[in-house]
């Protein structure tokens, strides 16, 4: 195989921290080529400057032996190389077509375009209707949409941020076989993920950053996932800890939770019924948008419902709102980071107040306890290692890893009885998520009910003393863990509700 | 060639700079304008920015002028922080005169210190309760307050005319629209003698002092600028958005009504049609020229204080029109917001292209 991309000594520094020093590696034409990495590692910013978002500070890179220095991502497709970003930029009230239209650089007629999206998307095997709209698709269809997106412009290297970490396990399945036939005629991927099971199935090489450096190159079929996570953090990877199971008593429990969604495109929440009991982690899988938002605001108290639907301590609190419920000790971690569950602009001091003030008394009627504040956040930073200049630092400047970090750990040292918290290590490292996932087994152990939302079944797995799935806004009746497969899994996220509670719709995966 | 390049973050000395720079660059084209006039631009823009800092007469007329402003521009702050945007401040102060005069009015010389206070509890309720007409129907049924606040406007100034014209009017004014001119226990006590310097200067220092320590000090102001800054996040928080569109339409009402009443109650003395004389809307520009934030509200209060004396000054000294002026303080709302650019954004050398 030609090598199609040779990166040499790229740099680039940020003030205060250089994101990457000398990286160099090569990607060959037909090649599946993972990048991994912690949070922080330089992925991104690498990746950006393949792509044209950010230009390197020195160092060069050769596309198909030739000098390349894209200025934009126009320039960079122009020279076929396109990227599929973790987060969509999709609008949800415009059709497929629309959707990919305004996304190609150059203008094509609806008709034609829409044939080429058919045929495109029946040579890849990703089914795709030009004119359904976005806001009907599910996750997994949305993502065929950017895919087909750059697929149209015929790239001859293709970088998929973390693809997976959405999808169901058979849309995982269907996604791989597409790249694999995109690798078999010729188009080189760069695949970053944190899912070394993964990246040891799919890809052919494997390029290995910490620090902003290149630290190994390995073939990850001859690796284990252990080898590999280990020479991401570079230290040995710590066992999760044992799991207690006796369950204690009930200490929430959602009695036939209903909540009619005022979003056109929100999931309506049908007859859920749950007990959290204390000492247990109760694991909700699911694939996005199948009402695990919508649950996660009902027990925040962002969203209200009648009394009696939830019950902590066997006391009706559905109407309550979220300060009165903090002060119960039921605390939520919301899984949009940015926006939701911190404020961006606001530091780490100001954002401790956010959900803080209630329950760890910082404030004196209504004045507020800055300095008190800072020194809660202070231990916030130092107990769940949060890498970040100091408290006064904005919530946005901190990445992803240690923002989720930040929040999670603002939740867990109030001392919860009940934590809820959703999607709590998307897109972190493999370090970060197994030390935010002990310390939501040890909040656990120490009494209190914990309720994960996640998309990661292994994440779930492991945690999880009970277990049910979402989908289409109804809940599975839960299972002890260790009683049900992944094939089972898979089904009811699937909106097979054969063996869920109710026969029930679930038009987002479908 | 330059182009706009984005910040890593918004520059906090920018923050500050571009109110500097935008009364730079209202000077200029300002002074551009005047010329267009026939008239000298150095000359003119000395009449209006130097002249009156220097004249006896002017200086204190400069702080009659700004207690109003800083008064309603305060209210102002706290909903355009959290995205709630009351353009009928105008309605407000008029409606707050109207109610205080008519309390001074009706206990019309008795003499007594609590006359005052509850003519001011008069024009504070009154401005509230017309604020809480766009806050009730926004909250109730989603519309506009923009629009509603706005239109109230001029229904208040119709009110104003007609209570002049009615019930209100002097009744041995030889039928002119206007009221008695108030008792003493009803007037505003001077602060210094023989200026118009009144106690409501004093006191609406005194009141965007406390705003600035509620903005950062107390969960209050800590909600505002959360609701402003991630409105999710401030519902996670627990923020009820019903009520921050209440608190906030609510607070600078009532603060419009209190410099409605002081406006009647100082410098004019009675209610007459000529009271509204556009603060409500030039208290958008103060509250955007002092970045929302009440101590930069005190220091924009009296900038824009200056450019109404100094503009009267020089449409009498150099006979300039007074939409000269009009058209002068508009520039200055536009230039902050154009410049506004430079907050998050930087002129950087264009990069070359690449091949």
């Amino acid at each position: 195989m030609s090598v199609l991309l040779d990166l040499s000594g790229l740099t680039k520094a940020y003030p205060g921290v250089i994101a990457n020093d000398d990286v160099g590696f090569d990607i060959a034409a037909g090649e599946i080529h993972a990048l991994l990495g912690e949070n922080g590692a330089g992925k991104s910013t690498l990746v950006k400057m393949i792509y044209g978002l950010v230009r390197p500070d020195s160092g060069e890179m050769r596309l198909h032996g030739a000098y390349y220095a894209p200025g934009s991502p126009k320039d960079a497709r122009a020279a076929g190389v396109s990227m599929v970003f973790q987060h969509f930029s999709l609008f949800d009230a415009l059709s497929v077509r629309e959707n990919i239209a305004l996304g190609l650089d150059e203008a094509t007629k609806p008709r034609e375009l829409s044939q080429r999206i058919r045929d495109v998307s029946r040579e890849y095997g990703l089914p795709l209707d030009p004119d359904r709209l976005i806001g009907d698709l599910s996750v997994g269809e949305r993502q065929r949409v950017e895919i087909v997106r750059c697929l149209l412009q015929d790239p001859r290297l293709l970088i998929m941020d973390e693809p997976t970490s959405v999808l169901t396990p058979q849309e995982v399945e269907i996604l791989f076989n597409t790249l694999r036939l995109l690798a078999s005629r010729g188009v080189a991927i760069l695949y970053i993920s944190h899912k070394l099971d993964e990246i040891r199935v799919l890809c052919d090489r494997a390029t290995i950053l910490r620090g902003g450096k290149v630290v190994g190159t390995c073939i990850p079929r001859d690796e284990t996932p252990r080898s590999m996570a280990e020479m991401m953090i570079g230290e040995a990877l710590r066992e999760p800890k044992a799991k207690l199971s006796v369950p204690g008593r009930t200490l929430l429990r959602l009695n036939g939770l209903s909540m009619t969604s005022d979003d056109p495109f929100g999931v309506s929440l049908r007859d859920i019924h749950l007990e959290l009991h204390a000492g247990e982690v109760t694991g909700i899988a699911g694939v996005a948008g199948n009402g695990q938002d919508e649950l996660l605001s009902v027990l925040s108290g962002e969203a209200k419902v009648a009394p009696g639907m939830l019950m902590l301590d066997d006391a009706p609190i559905g109407d309550k709102g979220p300060n009165a419920r903090r002060a119960l000790g039921l605390q939520a971690a919301p899984e949009e980071r940015l926006g939701h569950a911190a404020a961006p602009e606001m530091t780490l001091t100001e954002n401790t107040m956010l959900t803080g003030r209630v329950r760890q008394r910082l404030d004196n009627s209504g004045f507020l306890k800055w300095e008190a504040t800072a020194n809660f956040a202070r231990a916030v930073i130092s107990q769940f290692d949060v890498r970040t200049p100091g408290v006064a630092t904005q919530a946005k400047a901190l990445s992803g890893g240690n923002l989720q970090k930040f929040v999670i750990g603002r939740e867990v040292l109030q001392k919860p009885r009940v934590l809820i918290v959703n999607q709590p290590t998307w897109g972190v490292d493999a370090a970060a998520a197994a030390a935010i996932r002990d310390a939501l087994r040890a909040l656990a152990e120490g009494g209190a009910a914990v309720l994960v939302i996640s998309q990661d079944l292994d994440e779930l797995m492991e945690m999880s003393d009970q277990f049910a799935v979402i989908a289409g806004g109804r809940l599975s009746a839960p299972r002890a863990a260790g009683t049900i497969s992944i094939e089972e899994i898979g089904r009811l996220m699937g909106g097979d509700t054969s063996t869920a509670r109710e026969g029930g719709t679930a038009h987002a995966a479908t | 060639m330059l182009r706009l390049e984005p910040r890593r973050s918004p520059s906090q000395a920018m923050v500050w700079l571009t109110p500097i720079l935008a009364v730079l660059a209202t000077m200029i084209a300002g002074g551009g304008l005047f010329m267009a006039l026939g008239k000298d631009p150095v000359d003119a823009i000395y009449t209006i920015f130097v002249d009156p800092l220097l004249d006896p007469y002017s200086l204190p007329e400069i702080f009659v002028k700004a207690a109003p402003l800083i008064l309603i521009a305060i209210g102002l702050s706290y909903g355009f922080r959290a995205g709630i945007w009351n353009i009928g401040a105008e309605g407000q102060f008029i409606m707050g005169a109207i109610a205080g005069a008519a309390v001074g009015l009706a206990f019309y010389g008795t003499a007594g210190v609590w006359l005052l206070p509850l003519m001011a509890l008069a024009g504070i309720v009154a401005g509230y309760l017309w604020a809480m007409i766009p806050a009730l129907l926004r909250v109730k049924f989603g519309t506009n307050e923009i629009l509603v606040s706005l239109m109230l406007v001029y229904v208040a100034d119709q009110f104003l005319r007609a209570m002049v014209n009615g019930p209100l009017r002097n009744p041995q004014g030889f039928n002119f629209p206007e009221s008695r001119l108030f008792h003493d226990s009803a007037q505003l006590p001077i602060l210094f003698d023989g200026t118009r310097v009144h106690l409501g200067v004093a006191i609406a220092v005194i009141i965007a002092l406390i705003a600035a320590l509620i903005l950062s000090r107390h969960i209050i102001g800590y909600n505002v600028r959360l609701m402003g800054s991630a409105p999710r996040a401030a519902m996670f928080s627990g923020v009820k958005p019903p009520r921050m569109v209440i608190f906030c339409l609510g607070l600078s009402g009532a603060l419009a009504g209190l410099a409605g009443l002081f406006e009647a109650a100082g410098p004019m003395g009675q209610l007459t049609p000529t009271l509204p004389q556009g603060y409500g809307f030039t208290a958008i520009i103060v509250a955007f020229l002092g970045r929302l934030n009440p101590l930069g509200i005190i220091a924009a209060g009296f900038v824009m204080a200056l450019t109404y004396i100094g503009g009267e000054n020089a449409q009498l000294a150099l006979g300039l029109p007074k939409a000269a002026i009009s058209v002068f303080q508009g520039m200055l709302l536009f230039f902050l917001l154009g410049l506004d650019i430079f907050v998050r954004y930087r002129i950087a050398p264009k990069r070359r292209e690449v091949a």
